[in-house]
């Protein structure tokens, strides 16, 4: 691992994941504790639309994903929160209507789809430099937001109806969520991929919930989490040829459950400890 | 006198999907009212403190909160919502739970000042529960959760405090000292209480009316029983106040 270091794309490997775990692990927590999952499944899906416009407009795949997951991620607020669609439903339709819609643009689009199955499953070893201060940026924006705004996405999140008794003003605030959703997906997508994106949306902060019950120090530790992940993941996969994505995932996804048996066995454990203290 | 009238609605029609909830309500609560509202479930509490709140927008009628609308007033009301609403996993301490309540006081944007925290602290103190402040919400028993609510509804210092099934999570053991609590806020602000549980709110509350659907308010202290029957469909206890608070049980 550390000769390979000296190779430009695996310093910019382990760079971008680093930038990667801060925007997971920030908001991640909100997806975690606010239990929105499926929609940040919907919007990371979705995500795929924004990659076909990208190839058809001949821009960058990942701009064209930022403007389009941004839009998808309001939509989606809107359509579930003021029509009388369920949810659930309406997150499914969207979601799956982003990737068709990402379907028939790369189809549209003359030529070959270069890099098409790195944006679907990620491609951590090809993050080019512009790539990164894309990742920069968008990390410095969700920091910023998360700070100002701290208080408020607490509230959000705590209880809805109470916080709109006190003037929390929660649909804005929920839509405002949501777009730092889609930025964090699109932060995410040369990491793990558009498919594999809730994965590092929610495992980390999953991780972090087990050790702490303070929202500041939760968030500290998925990033931390994030960090780890995407390092030891980045190594397996150089040690073994693996895809990077996938390695990253499965390696967060094995340290979670790994996790959760072990505490469920402890519980258990103590459990016939109180049963029979005599013995 | 007008400026006492914490809270007016008149002829307040609310619906579920077409479905009449509240049939005409109309009910008046006083500066220093502490108000029992009983009815089964279904029979429209809920909705009707959310009238109140400007939750849910009546569909016919009038509300007014302190003179303006229930929005306008939002500020000078506390609310203590049903306890098994939130989830009880979620990574938050009381202490931020009860500054919640100051929200409306701070607006977005800024943390919570000095001013909030000695608030919180004080109402901490006021429902005895100061000394739980740094522990997880949900990990506390449903009588202490409560108490925390109502510490989140107090830090704002609100002129109407509206509890929807505060004893709901309450044991019984708890419930006289819950009640106390109450006797001792109600100096401060207008209570409203709504509960199914008759028992409970008829000893401490100075007035109580009966909701299914319409509302039956008396304004007084003693309730009939033919409003009793009309509002639960079935025969109930009767319940009068006098110099020693008692219930009369009527055999069904």
């Amino acid at each position: 691992m550390l000769e390979a270091l000296q190779y430009e794309f695996m310093r910019n490997a382990q760079f971008a994941g680093l930038l990667a775990s801060v925007a997971c692990g920030i908001v991640g927590v909100y997806v975690v504790v606010k239990r929105i999952v499926f929609i940040s499944g919907g919007i990371a899906h979705a995500s795929f639309g924004g990659i076909g416009l990208g190839y058809l407009a001949g821009i960058s795949p990942v701009l064209g994903a930022m403007f389009f997951t941004l839009a998808s991620a309001l939509g989606m607020g809107l359509v579930t929160r003021r029509t009388k669609l369920p949810e659930d439903t309406a997150i499914g339709i969207l979601w799956a209507m982003g990737m068709a819609m990402g379907i028939i643009f790369i189809g549209l689009t003359p030529g070959y789809a270069p890099d098409l199955f790195s944006y679907l499953f990620g491609n951590i070893l090809t993050v080019p430099r512009s790539g990164l201060i894309l990742m920069l940026a968008l990390d410095a924006i969700i920091v910023t937001i998360v700070i100002a705004l701290y208080k408020d996405f607490l509230a959000l999140s705590f209880d809805e109806e109470f916080g709109t008794t006190v003037g929390v003003p929660v649909e804005r605030l929920y839509l405002l969520l949501l777009c730092m959703i889609a930025l964090t997906v699109v932060v995410l997508i040369r990491v793990v991929g558009v498919i594999l994106v809730i994965a590092l949306l929610t495992i980390p902060a999953a991780l972090a919930k087990q050790f702490t019950h303070d929202l500041r120090n939760m968030m500290i530790l998925a990033v931390l989490f994030g960090a780890l992940f995407s390092f030891g993941g980045l190594w397996l996969s150089y040690e073994f040829d693996l895809a990077s994505g996938a390695t990253i995932v499965l390696l967060s996804g094995s340290v979670l459950l790994a996790s959760f048996g072990f505490s469920e066995l402890r519980s258990q454990w103590r459990k016939r400890q109180q049963a029979s203290p005599q013995n | 006198m007008a400026h006492d009238e914490v809270v007016r609605l008149e002829d307040v029609w609310a619906h579920y999907d077409g479905v009449p909830v509240l049939e005409g309500v109309s009910l008046s609560v006083e500066r220093d009212d502490f108000l029992g509202i009983i009815g089964p479930n279904g029979g429209g509490k809920t909705t009707l403190l959310k009238v109140i709140l400007g939750l849910i927008k009546p569909s016919r009628g009038m509300v007014s909160v302190l003179g303006k609308t229930p929005e306008r007033s939002r500020k000078n009301i506390g609310y203590v919502p049903q306890v098994n609403l939130f989830d009880p996993d979620f990574p938050i301490s009381v202490w931020n739970v009860v500054l919640m309540g100051r929200y409306g006081r701070v607006g977005p944007l800024r943390w919570y000042g000095k001013k909030d925290r000695e608030r919180a602290q004080r109402a901490l103190q006021t429902v005895g529960m100061l000394d739980h402040k740094d522990r997880q919400i949900g990990k506390l028993s449903g009588g202490e959760q409560q108490r925390v609510f109502i510490a989140r509804a107090l830090v704002s210092e609100p002129r109407l405090l509206l509890l929807d099934e505060p004893t709901a999570s309450v044991d019984p053991a708890m419930q006289t000292e819950f009640y106390e609590l109450l006797e001792g806020l109600k100096q401060r602000m207008a209570i409203v209480l709504v509960s199914h549980d008759i028992t409970a709110v008829s000893i401490y509350v100075d007035k109580i009316a009966c909701l299914n659907g319409q509302l039956f308010y008396h304004g007084s202290k003693e309730i009939g029983v033919e409003v009793l029957e009309a509002t639960y469909k079935c025969p109930v206890q009767m319940i009068a106040h006098g110099t020693v608070p008692h219930r009369v049980l009527m055999e069904h």
